[in-house]
């Protein structure tokens, strides 16, 4: 036997997960698993009782009205990249779940899961950054939106209280035709990013920017907006000079340093992906 | 310490079969099918869902056993490696195309490959070549074996359109 004992709630309701979660001791939530079940296996960690979120129907599902788009924390990674409709609005939503693991581990792996863990590298909460989105997060008495850029707290640790349950992330999609690109670099095709980079580009009828948003996963401990290139680039055309600005200000992030890149590293890195995350969603938003 | 071992009944179908037993709550997916119900053409590597060898097909979707429960399982419909083959044990197409282009080699990948690829086929009956290493990129073999591999599924699928 390889997970540590603990025991087992499997509520069918979110009032009845939000009372087993104020209630319990050092209970741990279960999600979809793709990272919680290796840490049990591993015995990394030892909760005393495990609260499976899998049999509440209500935590999942896509709901779109108009350009909002809200997603249950228990929606599967891989029914998020197979909803045609959300394609329709986000495309970079499903560019980026290429990314991944595996469409084995995206069958279960879901969305809260990922905001919940918070790996540095996943890049659900980079594309949830691009997008301004909101977390929902429920405890028996209360509701929390909380904005995604205030959403880590540090390394792998969520805004998020133990008696708090995620419960659905909400964003509005772009208006009218926009470019995308989700580009990442890892060792293995599925493996943690050492540096992705998601970017969305909105031109005016002239062609110079509108509208920009880039986010990069796997520097920091969370996602990180560029701001600064962000603002640099609107009015202008999309022309070399322009995609220095956005590579210089990617080199500029404190990038951590791990057994895989140094910082100096993945800022080059970032300085690359950013200049080609714009470049193709600037070739798509030209159409 | 001496808690309580924390148990429960469950009953699922494995390969057709329905099955019932009372298991610890903490046992996974691929220990309950190897331990307990002796099918153990599910393998495990290395038991944090990267190997792939685990690979079972859970109410037709792909899923890495080892980072599911037992009890999660409990009213699904599970096929492993072994209940791929015909009742009468004939070969199905894409384990025949296996067979025929030396798509295994220790054999140790092969269980996940072939569910793995199972799902996958279903859902692109016409796949590219970059399609299929795309779809078996979260499956190990170390014996690098991918070529015949691959060239197996497209053969399984090629043959798979043609029988429609």
């Amino acid at each position: 036997m390889k997970p540590p004992p603990f025991t087992y709630h499997d509520p069918r309701s979110l009032a009845d997960a939000l009372r087993l979660a104020g209630t319990l001791e050092n209970a741990k939530l279960l999600a979809g698993g793709q990272s919680l079940a290796p840490m049990l296996n591993f015995r990394y960690v030892l909760p005393d009782h495990l609260i499976d979120l899998n049999r509440i129907d209500e935590l999942s599902g896509i709901r779109i009205e108009g350009r909002r788009i809200t997603a249950g924390a228990m929606t599967r990674q891989r029914a998020l990249e197979k909803h045609e409709a959300l394609a329709a609005l986000c495309p970079i939503v499903r560019e980026a779940l290429a990314e991944v693991g595996h469409f084995q581990t995206r069958n279960r792996g879901t969305l809260g899961g990922s905001l919940a863990h918070l790996d540095p590298a996943a890049e659900l909460p980079g594309v949830m950054a691009l997008y301004d989105a909101h977390v929902e997060v429920r405890n028996s008495s209360k509701t929390r939106y909380i904005h995604i850029g205030e959403w880590s707290r540090g390394y792998m640790t969520p805004n998020l209280e133990p008696d708090e349950i995620v419960t659905s992330v909400a964003w509005d999609a772009w208006e009218g035709s926009h470019g995308h690109a989700f580009v990442e670099l890892a060792r293995r095709r599925g493996d943690f990013a050492i540096v992705g980079v998601g970017a969305l580009l909105s031109l005016d009828e002239r062609k110079l920017i509108r509208k920009a948003a880039v986010a990069l996963v796997g520097v920091a401990y969370g996602p990180v907006r560029l701001r600064a290139a962000e603002q640099a680039l609107v009015g202008k055309p999309l022309d070399d000079k322009a995609l220095d600005i956005a590579a210089a200000e990617a080199r500029k992030i404190e990038a951590k340093s791990d057994l895989y890149a140094s910082g100096d590293y993945r800022r080059r890195v970032a300085g690359v992906l950013v200049s080609r995350a714009l470049k193709t969603a600037h070739g798509r938003a030209r159409g | 310490m001496g808690a309580r071992v924390d148990k429960r009944s469950i009953a699922l179908t494995v390969n057709g079969q329905r099955v019932s037993r009372e298991v610890e709550t903490r046992l996974h997916l691929a220990d309950f099918l190897r331990r307990e119900l002796r099918l153990t053409g599910t393998h495990l590597g290395c038991e944090h869902g990267v190997c792939g060898a685990c690979t079972v097909l859970v109410d037709g979707e792909a899923v890495r056993s080892c980072l599911m429960l037992a009890v999660q399982a409990d009213g699904r419909e599970v096929v492993t490696t072994e209940g791929l083959a015909a009742p009468d044990g004939s070969l199905s197409t894409l384990q025949q195309a296996f067979w025929e282009k030396h798509g295994l080699q220790c054999g140790f990948c092969t269980p996940g490959m072939l569910t793995t690829l199972t799902a996958f086929l279903r859902e692109h009956p016409d796949p590219t070549e970059a399609q299929v290493r795309d779809a078996i990129s979260g499956n190990l073999c170390r014996c690098t074996g991918y070529a015949n591999i691959v060239a197996a599924a497209l053969d399984a699928a090629k043959r798979l359109r043609e029988k429609r």
